[in-house]
Formats: structure tokens, sequence, C-alpha cells
């Protein structure tokens, strides 16, 4: 990096030449500021904005409408002592933690099984991708009829003569998660595994070759050699799978609408029934600072790691 | 003396296609082989045949006097350099040679004592801590074959290990290649379309085309004495001038009706009679002048174009209707529309049947 360094000293003798430099911040290229200015202001107004006033309301005592005075950290006591908000978050993070390890595994496993050079490919890999294509309220409600013991697969195995099967997960407040789950990884699991396989046809071909003459067993070679080089592909998938599962709500809605009890709870429907139906809109606001901290508290450090001191990566 | 690598009458299949059929091939203990080919000629093939990499539809093959034909490639005593370098860009470079020697489960001072000769043979000792990213390409292909090297194997094989370098860094890897041959007395079979590769490196060319190996000899026999009209044809550059036309007796008369007396030309079969063939000439074996002087052969012609190469001069002309290239040393003076007379003797030439192509 010592030539890029020269350059820079050049500039600081000839700036007296230049115009100064607010004036080349906003003149320099025009035509392309004035292209991004509208998402420029979209991010501004939207995303900054409103995370500002999310944050500033969730401080005061506003009920139906953002009037009310500002009462400190009042909603966030509230919030704790909830016992709905509680098992929301205990939820997501259960939820979370499997649908992420589950939907990576899976979705590597089956990209790893069809690149094994099948007929048909194109076949399973439209069939796996499928359920994306479908919305979280649709797969909600398709799973719900699926596992719904008066419905679905439980009576159907009874009415075959299976007298004594069972699946009412869904209507059982220790099981719930998982019925949820199973809908999350059949909706996730085939748009991971396309992620996947991209990354899988990405590594070179002579590479396979090389580790045969090796003598490397192939689990091997996909565990020390060609996940490494998939990184790339792993945070898209990372990100993708991390974003779906905070903001995880229109599933539970149609699934089984936060019951038996409050047992399947997730924060996005607290957030949403206070603000929305309860008329709580500093209750509502201070769950979702909450999850917008949690999401900082994860990315922080992640980012710093990955873009921060560029020299380190090698 | 035992064959080092032996292929007996091997045939390769994809489906109803045959790439390979009935290929032989003795590769003697310590010779380096260059299979030369243009591309889908099957060297590269044949090559991943030898390697194991494809299995093979019928036929047999030893490396060093054990049959290896239905061997893992890394049973098979064979080390390999591929010409995307196939480095693992996940590890370092110390990693990358001692990775599969690890997985094997060798102990752990015998694998850095081989890492530690690799690095040491190929002068990339100050390198083994880096990635494979931060390696120029000359330095990554070191590294490929210091992988192969700390293998210890008898055999290495070469997938075109240069054609990803440019044109300086891949003569300077050349003599390398050649020295490391020299010290490590492996055998070694080289896969490449560049014939100046093959021709610099090789002890004998298997010049190939469509899954045949048309002729197996040392580079001299390979350029002075191809066997038929495609190994002239594709072995020199420029390419060798040929003549069609009529062999009768001791002269050949092109199709403009010029007469070349080739009595002086050594025969592999006797000319009988009245044949259509062709005669080729090397452009470096015609010559300009006063040297012309004791030719059998010699004709005033017109320069048409020159390309000063540097190291010499290419001067295109015509011979009747047939345009011909010829080498001059590069102080001649020579220029477009000067009359020269050039001549050459047809016994470095070659003639071949017209009609079968092979060498007469």
């Amino acid at each position: 990096m010592a030539d890029a360094a020269v350059p820079l000293d050049a500039g600081a003798e000839t700036t007296v030449n230049r115009p100064s430099l607010l004036k080349r911040i906003l003149f320099n290229n025009l035509p392309a500021k004035i292209a991004a200015l509208p998402m420029m202001v979209t991010v501004l107004v939207v995303f900054v904005g409103c995370t500002i006033w999310t944050i500033y309301y969730s401080f005061t005592n506003s009920k139906l409408l953002p009037t009310g005075k500002f009462v400190g950290f009042d909603q966030y006591e509230r919030l704790f002592a909830t016992s709905r908000w509680n098992v929301s978050v205990t939820n997501l993070i259960a939820y979370g933690a499997m649908s992420l390890v589950f939907t990576l595994v899976v979705g590597f496993i089956l990209a790893v099984l069809i690149d094994q050079k099948i007929r048909f490919e194109s076949a399973f890999r439209t069939i796996m991708l499928y359920p994306f294509a479908l919305s979280f309220i649709v797969t909600g409600l398709v799973w719900q009829w699926i596992m719904n013991p008066t419905l679905g697969l439980q009576t159907t195995l009874r009415n075959l003569g299976w007298t004594n099967f069972s699946f009412d997960w869904i209507a059982n407040p220790r099981m719930v998660l998982f019925a949820l789950l199973i809908a999350g990884l059949w909706h996730g699991t085939g748009f991971c595994m396309v992620l996947m396989l991209a990354g899988l046809r990405g590594v070179d071909e002579e590479i396979w070759k090389a580790a045969r003459i090796d003598g490397i067993p192939t689990w091997r070679t996909y565990v020390s050699i060609v996940l490494p080089m998939m990184r790339g592909v792993l945070v898209t998938a990372l990100v993708i799978i991390g974003s779906g599962i905070v903001r995880l709500y229109d599933l539970v809605v149609a699934l089984t609408n936060g019951g038996p009890g409050i047992s399947s709870e997730v924060p996005a429907k607290y957030v949403f029934n206070y603000m929305f139906s309860g008329g709580n809109i500093g209750q509502g606001l201070a769950g979702a600072t909450m999850m917008l901290l949690t999401v900082v508290i994860i990315m922080v450090p992640w980012a710093y790691l990955e873009f921060g001191g560029k020299g380190r990566r090698t | 003396m035992q064959n080092s690598v032996s292929i007996r009458d091997l045939s390769l299949n994809f489906g109803s296609v045959k790439v390979l059929e009935h290929l032989d091939l003795e590769i003697a203990q310590g010779e380096f082989i260059v299979l030369l080919g243009p591309s889908g000629c099957g060297k590269s093939t044949l090559l991943n045949c030898i390697a194991g990499l494809l299995d093979i539809s019928d036929g047999q093959i030893f490396i060093g006097g054990r049959n290896v034909t239905w061997l893992e490639p890394k049973d098979r005593g064979i080390g390999m350099v591929f010409q995307s370098y196939a480095l693992y860009p996940q590890m370092t470079v110390e990693r990358n040679l001692s990775f599969g020697l690890r997985v094997a489960g060798m102990k752990k001072d015998e694998v850095e004592k081989r890492v530690a000769r690799a690095a040491e043979i190929l002068q990339i000792q100050p390198l083994l801590e880096r990635k494979p990213a931060n390696l120029s390409g000359g330095q990554r292909q070191r590294v490929a074959i210091g992988r192969a090297l700390v293998r210890d194997v008898d055999v290495f094989l070469f997938d075109e290990p240069l054609s990803n370098l440019d044109a300086k860094l891949r003569s300077d890897l050349r003599v390398e290649i050649k020295r490391l041959h020299h010290r490590l007395k492996n055998t070694m079979i080289y896969v490449t379309h560049d014939q100046i590769e093959a021709l610099t490196l090789a002890d004998r060319i298997a010049v190939m085309k469509n899954g045949v190996i048309q002729q197996l000899a040392d580079p001299h026999t390979i350029y002075n004495r191809p066997v038929n009209l495609y190994v002239a044809g594709f072995i020199g550059s420029p390419q060798m001038n040929m003549f069609t036309g009529t062999l009768s007796d001791s002269t050949f008369t092109t199709e403009d009706g010029i007469v070349i007396p080739v009595e002086t030309y050594a025969f592999d079969t006797p000319a009988t009679g009245s044949t259509a063939a062709v005669l080729g000439v090397r452009p470096e074996h015609i010559v300009l002048g006063d040297e012309t002087a004791g030719m059998p052969f010699t004709i005033d012609v017109e320069i048409e174009i020159v390309e000063p190469m540097g190291s010499d001069t290419l001067a295109w002309t015509k011979i009747g209707g047939q345009a011909i290239t010829f080498r001059c040393d590069s102080d001649v003076v020579i220029a477009t529309g000067h009359k020269v007379r050039i001549g050459f003797d047809p016994a470095r030439g070659s003639i071949f049947s017209a009609e079968t192509t092979n060498r007469l």
C-alpha cells in the first residue's frame, strides 16, 4: 500500500488549485448524486428517522397516539416484568438457534447430495425451492391443517387404523416450538440449499482432483477445503436466515397465533399487538427497541471483525 | 530395465464416444515424456486415466511394476500438478504442502522433514506462512509442484502447468522444471499444447490427435523426421512449407510444374512409379544468396513480406503458386520486392504420400 500513500501526499500540495472540499463533495459527479438522492432520503427518513422516533417514544407513556410525556425507563421495567414478553424472547432464542443450525446443516447436506451429478437435478432443485415461493401465511395455514390433531395427519392415520398414533405438537405447549420449526425449515431450507449449491459449484474441479490425489476423504474435503472456500455464501445465508428469524411474525400468526396460551409468542408479535391492537404504543416501541438492541449487539462485533482492519484480512 | 509407467491397450469411452482407443505407451524410469496435441486430442484425458481420476473402459495401467488399474489415485504413487494450481485457498503454503500427509496420519516430524525438503528444493521457504491469494502465479505453481514433491512419489504428472502464466514466467519455470527433473530423476509425464515446452523439456514427445498417438520419439526426430503430415504441420512455427505435387523416380514435380530433384532424400519406403506426394521443407532449411551454391534445388523469387523477429528474419515469397516462408539471419538485408535466389536440399525435408499422409 506504499504506492497508495504517494498520491495522497501529492494531493495535499495541490489542493490550493482545486475547488474546496465542500464543493467537491457536493458537485463532483453531480448526476450520480442526483440519482442516488431518493435512496439517500429514504434511508435517512425511513430507516434512521423512524429508528430515532421509535427509540424516543419508547421512553414516553404514549397510549393510543404517540403523544405521551417522558417517563424514563418505565416502559422497559414493565416490559421485563411481563411474562408474555419474557416467554417471547425465550421462544425466539430457542427457535432461532435451532432454525439457524438446522437450516444451514440441512441446506448444506441437501446441496451436497444434489451436487453428486444426479439425474433430474433441476427438478429436485425446483421442488426444494418451491416452499420459498409461498408466503409465511400460506405456509403457516398449510402446516396448521396438517398438524391440527382433529383434521390433519393424526386423524388421518387414526382413521386408517393406527389408533394410538399421536401428533399433537401444535396443541402441546412444550412441543409447539418444534411445530413452528418444522414449518420454518420446510419453508427456508430449499433457499439455503440453492445458495449452498451455487457455492459448491464455484469450487474448481481441479481442487477436487488435487484432494483425491492427496488421498483426502470426501467428507474431509468438504469440511476442511470446500466449506472454508464458501465463506461468502455462508455469510449471505447467515444474514438472510438471521433476519428471517428476528422478524418471525406471520408464520406464528398463521400457524398458532401465539398459542396454546402464550407458549409460542415471539417478540415481533408482542410489538405488533401492543402497537396496533393493544393501544399501548409506548410499550410496543420499547419491545421494538429491545429487538433493535439485540440485533445491534450481535451485528456490531461481527461487522467489526468482517470490515474492521482491512490489513488484517489475509 | 523395468518400465516406470506402462499403459497397455487402454481404451476410454464416454457413452458411445471413444475418447481413447487401444493406446499403448511404455515410459522408462526417469524419463520425461510430453504428451503434445491440440485441445480435445485426449492428452489430458490420458493423464487423468494414469492418475486414476477417470475410470478407464478397457486395458491396464502399470506404475513401477504394479498393476494400478483399479487403485485409488492416492495409492498409485503419483503426484500431480494442475493448470489452475488447485491450491487449497484457505490454508497457508505450509498447510497446503502438509495437509495430505497429515490426513494420512503421518508422524509430525516426518511431515516437517518432507515439507522442509520440498521448500528447500523449490526455494519457497519464505512463503510458507502465506496464503495462496498472496502469491504470484509462478510462486503458486511452485507450491503446487511442492505438494506433489512431499508425497515422495515415483511419477510426476503435469497437466498444462504453465498455461496460466505469462510468457516470461513460463520460460523461467520451464527451465526450473527441467532442473527439477535433472535433480530428482523422477519419471515425469507432462501434458501441454505448447510445442516449445514439449521440444525443450521432453526426452520423448508423444504427439496426439483424436485420442491416438501419432508419433512417439525424441524431440529431434519429431522435428526433423515427422512420420506423417499431421505431425509435420503441428510441430514447428512458422509451419513447414508444403508443396503438393507428383513424385516419380527421383524428381518431385509441383502442381505448377516446377521440378525439384530429390535424389539426396533418404526414403523410408522406396518410391515406385509415379505417386501423388507432398514435399515439406522447414523455413530454416531454405538458404539464400551465395549459400545456395551446391543446393540440389535453387530458384529466383521475389520477396513479398519481411518479418524481422529480432534474432532472425522471416520472409514470405512464392514458388510457383505456393506461398512459402523462409528464415534468414537478421543481418541479411532484404526487403519487399527484392529479387533473390533461394535454394534447399530435399534431404533435410520430408516427403509424404498424399494418399496415406505417411512419410515416404
